[in-house]
């Protein structure tokens, strides 16, 4: 009901006064050559709920770390009801009323949940003491709020991540927010925390707040919001009246084409199966998982975050022990306890966070590219500089890697040239089964569509491909088949040749009824 | 010359204790009279080839990200174990054991901080208390003399008119930089230091690794205890106090970073170099011994600031 009221208030709201916050012409450069703003224009009316979509990478985050002063924009002007702001530091961006709940957990893990809330608003009584009793009793009438079952004494570190996502919208509310921007805040909730989201969405929305909801999920987007605006490759491309449109519409403005996804596929093509998972669990992080790659295939492993995707490459690849199942590797029987096994067997993982898990930042290219082969550049332990540079030249060239040359150091090189690096690094150990854990993450858009015509390219010359990824439009672009993940389990499978987007958003938001 | 203005550039950049060493060789030569004699630098070498060589091991544990506060303690068993077996031994099976006891605790610190996941510091810390009490419970607060005069006319001797000792380190410091730039040891040294999860991910096996290391470290340790016997040609169970401090002092100078990844032997002989030629240098100018102290401190202190600064730069200049 009250969601009906306010979307009368709404229309008041159009038809007369001024937004309360707008953006207009923000601009945002990363150095070297990453234009992840382009002159985007934004604005957001007291008690509405406005949806901001976009693919990953179209600039969403980034336009939001602007608004809360976390990113200085290079060009553009923000206005607060009518007048121009500047914002220097996400500090200031607090005392105009503008809050960002983020996507990235910001917690101190080894307090409490009260001194979290109220972290640098410490209540204070004379002289300059901490009011405990002040700070845990007005931190459980914000969890009392939220509905939260836990105590602002408990320690964040002992909670739950669903918890901890709770934690942080308590931490919006202990200021008389404007505007609240929740960036993806559902990724990690259960349906029921959701729920409690949703009310105090609503709440908030009653009380005349402006609220900014980053989401991918249709469903989510279509309950709780006003408009939609969509970004695409950091530009902006519309905003619509979520009652005046439909998910056809909204996806046209996202992927900027009506999906082409009838690549003839001739299944003839792919040899033996090289890979085949066999009802593979692990713990609580996914269940009973079975499928197989053949070779020359490029399977895509479609789900949200969390749904299990990566936790299935980190086994495969000997980083966790399974609970159950089996792997077979051309039909035998794989045992992997550890990395150095599963690259002996021709596995290779170029992993989802490359700064953090792919690449030494500090060592060169070329040492980048020979890591995992060392043993085949050396005799009795000493390394020979020649083959090292011969096998930088090749995957350089093969690859397309931009370096001034193999000595530069990789840190300095753009994103799309440093997955390169990684890619390049694993085909040097001539593996069987490639698998990509999103394989295009913080990559622009120049470079992203390379890597893409890249992964095509190396199935056609006979490697078992995986790609995980939460992209829509890469899962349909490079895949033969596509696996969709919902909680854990494998929720729907796909030929790429015959599924449309309906079913993969589908797969990937709700319980399948037919798997129950 | 635009090349060798580069070079030069990139020397400074790279290692900018070279400098600092070329810019005190040059204050100190024109403040002193005797500080230019050849016999000084001989001198310099000498004192500085104990600390040197706990470094050079030092530097391999750094590089991978870890550290090991216990090279002190295990010096001084080390060398109390050569000089008081070697009586009922003989000397080559006395250095040996010596030796081998460096290795066997490096290769202790090692394990403990692969099985168990303690941080390398706090493990080590543990170790050099341990170990220090061992040295006590072994020696029983007496200090031992070497019998055999061979042993002390070791340290004292020359070859071709280079001090042994000098001689030994700057072989070792050439053997070791060659393993580090130039075997897979030691490039995955420098994997393992600069990014653990990649190097897990390429199948390096990190664990057995980072032990290797932390027994390199432990035989360049007994080392310095035994050449440092051999200079004494005696041995007591306070040896080796805090120079694992200054050890590390010498290899933060030379450019390795205390959280791994980056740093050379090159680095650190410049480091280990410049305490010695500052040491040496105050002391023929006669400045009291505490100022020193004070004075090393702030030079530490200073030289790290300056090579951020210049290494920011830097930084800024790929970004344009």
């Amino acid at each position: 009901m009250n969601n009906l009221d306010s979307i009368e208030n709404y229309g008041v709201h159009e038809a007369g006064t001024a937004p309360i916050l707008s953006l207009e012409g923000i601009t945002k450069t990363f150095p070297p050559s990453v234009v992840a703003l382009d002159g985007v224009s934004f604005g957001v009316h007291s008690g509405e709920v406005h949806a901001l979509l976009g693919e990953n990478g179209a600039g969403k985050s980034t336009l939001m770390k602007v608004l809360a002063g976390i990113h200085k924009a290079d060009a553009g002007e923000i206005y607060l009801e009518g007048r121009p702001i500047k914002m220097e530091n996400p500090m200031d961006a607090k005392h105009q009323g503008i809050l960002l709940i983020h996507q990235e957990l910001s917690l101190v893990p080894e307090m409490t949940v009260a001194e979290n809330i109220f972290l640098g608003y410490l209540p204070r009584k004379w002289p300059n003491r901490v009011d405990w009793k002040k700070l845990y009793g007005d931190a459980d009438a914000i969890l009392k709020r939220l509905k939260c079952n836990f105590s602002a004494k408990d320690k964040v570190s002992k909670l739950s991540i669903a918890k901890k996502h709770m934690v942080e919208i308590a931490r919006a509310l202990v200021f008389t927010p404007k505007i609240v921007v929740f960036d993806e805040p559902t990724a990690s909730l259960t349906d029921t925390e959701k729920f409690v989201l949703f009310d105090v969405i609503h709440d908030l929305k009653a009380q005349g707040v402006a609220i900014v909801y980053i989401s991918h999920r249709m469903d989510e987007i279509f309950t709780l919001s006003d408009r939609i605006t969509v970004l695409r490759d950091g530009g902006y491309r519309g905003t619509v009246e979520t009652k005046e449109t439909d998910e056809d519409e909204i996806t046209r403005l996202m992927i900027g084409r009506s999906l082409d996804t009838s690549r003839n596929i001739d299944t003839a093509q792919f040899g033996d199966k090289v890979l085949e998972v066999k009802n593979l669990s692990c713990g609580s992080l996914f269940q009973d998982i079975s499928f197989s790659i053949r070779k020359g295939e490029v399977v895509g492993m479609y789900g949200l975050v969390g749904a299990g995707r990566t936790e299935i490459a980190e086994t495969l690849f000997g980083l966790r022990t399974p609970t159950g199942g089996e792997v077979l590797l051309d039909g035998k029987r794989l045992d992997i306890t550890n990395t150095t096994d599963a690259v002996r067997n021709g596995l290779a993982l170029v992993p989802e966070n490359r700064k953090e898990q792919g690449l030494v930042l500090g060592m060169s290219c070329r040492d980048n590219i020979t890591m995992a082969v060392l043993q085949h550049v050396s005799s009795a332990g000493v390394l020979s500089r020649a083959q090292e540079s011969n096998i930088y030249d090749k995957y350089a060239e093969e690859l397309a890697i931009k370096s001034p040359s193999g000595a530069q150091k990789v840190g300095n090189l753009s994103g799309g040239n440093q997955q390169k690096v990684v890619i390049g690094k694993w085909l040097a150990t001539h593996p069987k089964v490639l698998i990509l854990d999103e394989p295009t993450r913080g990559i622009d858009v120049g470079s992203k569509s390379e890597i893409h015509k890249l992964i095509r390219q190396l199935a056609k010359s006979g490697y078992a491909v995986l790609v995980i990824s939460s992209e829509m439009p890469e899962v349909l672009g490079v895949s033969d088949r596509i696996l969709a993940m919902y909680n854990g389990r494998i929720n729907g499978e796909f030929l790429d040749s015959e599924v449309t987007e309906d079913d993969l958003v589908r797969a990937i938001s709700f319980e399948q009824k037919g798997q129950l | 010359m635009a090349t060798l203005a580069h070079k030069a550039k990139s020397l400074v950049i790279e290692q900018p204790i070279w400098l600092f060493v070329a810019a005190c060789i040059v204050v100190f030569s024109l403040s002193t009279e005797h500080f230019l004699d050849i016999g000084n630098f001989k001198n310099i070498l000498v004192q500085t080839s104990t600390i040197g060589l706990i470094a050079l091991g030092l530097t391999f544990i750094m590089i991978n990200g870890n550290i090991d506060l216990s090279v002190g303690a295990v010096l001084a068993l080390a060398a109390c174990l050569a000089v008081d077996l070697q009586s009922s031994i003989g000397i080559p099976l006395a250095v040996t054991v010596g030796l081998l006891s460096g290795v066997v605790l490096g290769a202790l610190n090692g394990l403990v901080v692969w099985k168990t996941g303690v941080d390398a510091f706090i493990v080590t810390l543990g170790a050099m208390i341990g170990v220090r009490g061992l040295v006590f419970v072994y020696t029983e607060e007496q200090s031992f003399y070497a019998t055999d005069f061979a042993y002390a006319d070791f340290g004292t001797s020359s070859i071709a008119g280079i001090p042994t000792l000098a001689l030994l380190f700057v072989v070792l410091a050439a053997l070791m930089h060659w393993i580090l730039s130039r075997s897979v040891h030691g490039r995955n040294t420098y994997a393992v230091g600069g990014n653990r999860q990649a190097a897990i991910d390429a199948g390096i096996r990190v664990g057995p690794h980072m032990v290797i290391n932390f027994m390199i470290g432990g035989f360049f340790a007994a080392l310095a205890g035994v050449t440092l016997s051999t200079q004494m040609g005696a041995a007591t169970p306070n040896l080796g106090r805090d120079f694992e401090l200054w050890a590390i002092t010498a290899i933060v100078l030379g450019g390795t970073k205390l959280t791994g990844g980056a740093g050379s032997i090159v680095g650190t002989l410049g480091g280990v170099i410049a305490i010695g030629i500052l040491r040496n240098g105050m002391n023929l100018l006669q400045v009291p011994s505490f100022y020193v102290l004070v004075i090393m401190g702030t030079i530490l202190i200073a030289v790290l600031f300056i090579d951020r600064q210049v290494n920011r730069n830097a930084e800024q200049e790929l970004n344009v």
